[in-house]
């Protein structure tokens, strides 16, 4: 069980490059739908039993973040009829850069933060690597989809953290943490259609009529 | 009755929204149906003062003295911009205020639900909701400047959210050695436990929560959104972010404060808040100078009083107190001023200071609560903020931090002259004569100028004097705080 969760955590880490290094906006969503997949085997493989909630949080993860987010951002994109990210701000090799960079940066920081429990060692530095590429493309990224893509990597990576803690949280705050992120990013995937239907783009670069 | 707290308000919104069409009737209904759920509110929480409420749900949910004056506050402030509401939803009909309503009492519910949390995760979803409440609000106009003013807000936020998140995530595992019998999360135990906090992951969760409320506060240099958001929403929805979502995102940042200095955390903890304090008042002065619009001025405004919120709560010592109070003044002369703005912009049409003048002439009511509001916020005597501002003063000076105190009194002149030179500017400079259309004026409705006066009685009375009973409630604030009464 160590074995398979420490291999799903390199394919997390994984995910995050294939965001940071493609153009076409579909392999973006396909990669954070394939990271909401491993985190639900990932919920599965940590638990110590495979309790009636373990295996429901594990469901409700993979239908939430695997299946309907992502199929609702398709749609976003379909309907903006937007395929390539323009050049970001970042160019693309040093976007990969970055995001080695943020590996060895969370290696680091996990180094200092002793994790308590039998817990595989890639956890805390997986969490905390998509933490930062999640960040890091948010800023730098100029569409409004890929922002959400970033953001939803950032929200995958304090969900992963927050597995360390499925013994202590208790059930109901599971569902509430979940049920509010996927509000909010909702949300966010409406703006974002509209933004589409005022500005004619889904370019975020075109959002500076307010300021100073 | 804690719950009643959450769930009056929260049955409210979904009454709010029940009834649909925007025939008169139905308007009426709604605004009734809105102060009502207010008074009852402000009720529930006289009784509070009077009998304290048992925590519930094995101390989740509770009231302690911070808690019941941020709730307090929030629950004042909303009432007296219902009265408002009464006079806005009249002038500008909006689609049958359907959303408005719903949203404005879906803020109260979550706001309630963050005062009395004692669970730092439910804390956190109370903080989530109101972020989700507002959206709505400020989106209130749907052209494209509040389209790109709400997706700024939404994106900042959701950030800051999450990083909150994940700061509650760090406390958790910080408390996974204090011991089976421990809950976790719940404020008591993260204090009484204290000293078992493994310092490591606690100064971790305490940056990732300053972050993270930080930005809902809007502490530079995450404040961005501020500007853009009170500008484009209506003024009653900023009277309300600015003196309730501050509340309630310093309460965040307090709680995590309060476990940390619990846990001899101090001297880790008091540079950040001191340094956001600081830099955000710099913030706020540089742009305050030059301002062109009069609700975007507010919010620079807005960012130097969370600041001084900030710097109280990194002092420490008088400066807890100071901050609490000045929490109170902060959400009773922002009431007052977005108020008044909302209904200078309601008569005139514009928030742009070229474009106004001579409200003294035109809109006298509003003129008068304009220079009242603006010697207020700038901590003049005999008004509340000038008696918290020189508290969290006294702080810096009493902890040997001078240069604290001559950089805050520096930046805080800067910012008087700022909005003086705005306000003053548009209260007794003529109108201008070319402007097409005129300048509407004429006499101004009871509904929209006795909330703010009110507010402006409430503010000027704090400044006399702090009655025993509060007093009493934001000493205790204050040492939990880890500081102590002047």
């Amino acid at each position: 069980m160590q074995r398979a969760a420490d291999s799903l955590l390199l394919l997390v880490i994984l995910t995050n490059f294939l965001v940071l290094g493609t153009t076409r906006l579909s392999t973006c969503i396909r990669a954070v739908a394939w990271q909401g997949a491993l985190l639900g085997l990932l919920s599965l493989a940590l638990s110590s039993t495979w309790s009636v909630h373990a295996v429901g949080l594990a469901a409700g993860t993979v239908i939430v973040k695997a299946i309907a987010l992502p199929r609702f951002l398709a749609w976003a994109i379909r309907e903006a009829s937007v395929r390539r990210e323009v050049e970001p701000r970042v160019g693309f090799v040093a976007s990969l850069l970055l995001g080695v960079l943020a590996v060895f940066v969370a290696a680091a920081i996990a180094e200092r933060l002793p994790v308590r429990g039998a817990h595989p060692v890639l956890l805390l530095p997986a969490s905390l690597a998509s933490v930062i590429i999640g960040l890091q493309v948010l800023c730098t990224r100029a569409k409004a989809v890929t922002q959400v893509v970033g953001y939803l990597v950032l929200e995958n990576g304090i969900f992963l953290f927050g597995l360390t803690l499925i013994d202590q949280v208790p059930f109901l705050l599971e569902v509430g943490v979940l049920l509010d992120i996927f509000v909010g990013v909702f949300i966010m995937g409406i703006v974002v259609f509209h933004i589409n239907r005022e500005f004619d783009s889904l370019d975020s670069a075109r959002l500076t009529a307010l300021k100073e | 009755m804690l719950f009643a707290l959450v769930m009056l308000p929260a049955v409210g919104a979904l009454g709010a929204y029940a009834l649909r069409g925007g025939t008169r009737g139905a308007v009426a209904y709604r605004t009734a149906w809105l102060v009502g759920v207010a008074a009852l509110h402000v009720l529930l929480v006289a009784d509070a003062w009077l009998d304290p409420p048992e925590p519930v749900l094995h101390g989740w949910l509770a009231l302690d003295a911070l808690g019941l004056v941020v709730l307090t506050t929030v629950s004042g402030l909303f009432a007296v911009v219902t009265v408002s509401a009464l006079g806005y939803l009249r002038h500008e009909n909006p689609r049958g205020g359907r959303a408005f309503t719903s949203c404005l009492l879906a803020f109260l519910a979550s706001a309630s639900l963050v005062s009395i949390s004692h669970h730092l995760a439910l804390l956190w979803v109370g903080m989530e909701a109101t972020t989700l409440a507002l959206a709505p609000l400020i989106f209130h106009r749907h052209n494209r400047r509040s389209l790109e003013a709400v997706w700024k807000y939404l994106v900042l936020s959701s950030v800051g959210i999450a990083l909150a998140l994940f700061g509650t995530f760090f406390l958790a595992t910080a408390q996974a050695d204090a011991g089976a019998a421990a809950r976790p999360l719940v404020l008591e135990d993260l204090v009484a436990g204290a000293s078992r906090l493994h310092p490591a992951w606690l100064k971790a969760a305490f940056v990732f929560l300053l972050a993270g409320y930080g930005t809902k506060l809007g502490l530079a240099p995450m404040h961005t959104w501020k500007p853009d958001t009170y500008g484009e929403a209506p003024a009653l929805v900023g009277a309300l972010m600015a003196g309730g979502l501050t509340s309630c995102a310093f309460l965040g940042l307090a709680r995590a404060t309060e476990v940390a200095m619990a846990a001899g955390q101090g001297p880790f903890v008091q540079p950040p808040l001191i340094a956001f304090g600081l830099s955000s008042l710099a913030v706020a002065a540089a742009f305050i100078i030059g301002q062109t619009d009069v609700k975007r001025l507010l919010a620079y405004s807005s960012v130097e009083h969370a600041g001084l919120l900030v710097l109280g709560l990194g002092l420490g010592g008088v400066g807890a107190y100071g901050s609490v109070l000045h929490l109170i003044n902060n959400a009773l002369v922002k009431g007052l001023l977005f108020l008044a703005v909302g209904n200078v912009v309601l008569a005139t049409g514009t928030a742009t200071a070229a474009s106004l003048g001579g409200l003294l002439r035109g809109l006298p009511a509003s003129g008068v609560l304009l220079l009242v509001g603006l010697f207020a916020v700038t901590g003049s005597p005999p008004f509340g903020p000038f008696v918290s501002e020189f508290t969290i003063l006294r702080a810096a000076m009493g902890g040997g931090h001078l240069w604290i105190a001559a950089v805050m009194v520096t930046l805080l002149a800067v910012s008087f002259i700022g909005l003086a030179v705005m306000i003053l500017d548009i209260v007794y400079r003529p109108a201008p004569a070319n402007r097409d259309p005129p300048l509407r004026s004429g006499p101004e409705s009871g509904w929209l100028v006795a909330g703010p006066v009110a507010l402006g009685l409430g503010v000027l009375a704090l400044g006399l004097v702090i009655p025993r009973p509060l007093q009493a409630l934001l000493s205790l604030a204050a040492s939990a705080l880890g500081g102590a009464a002047p």
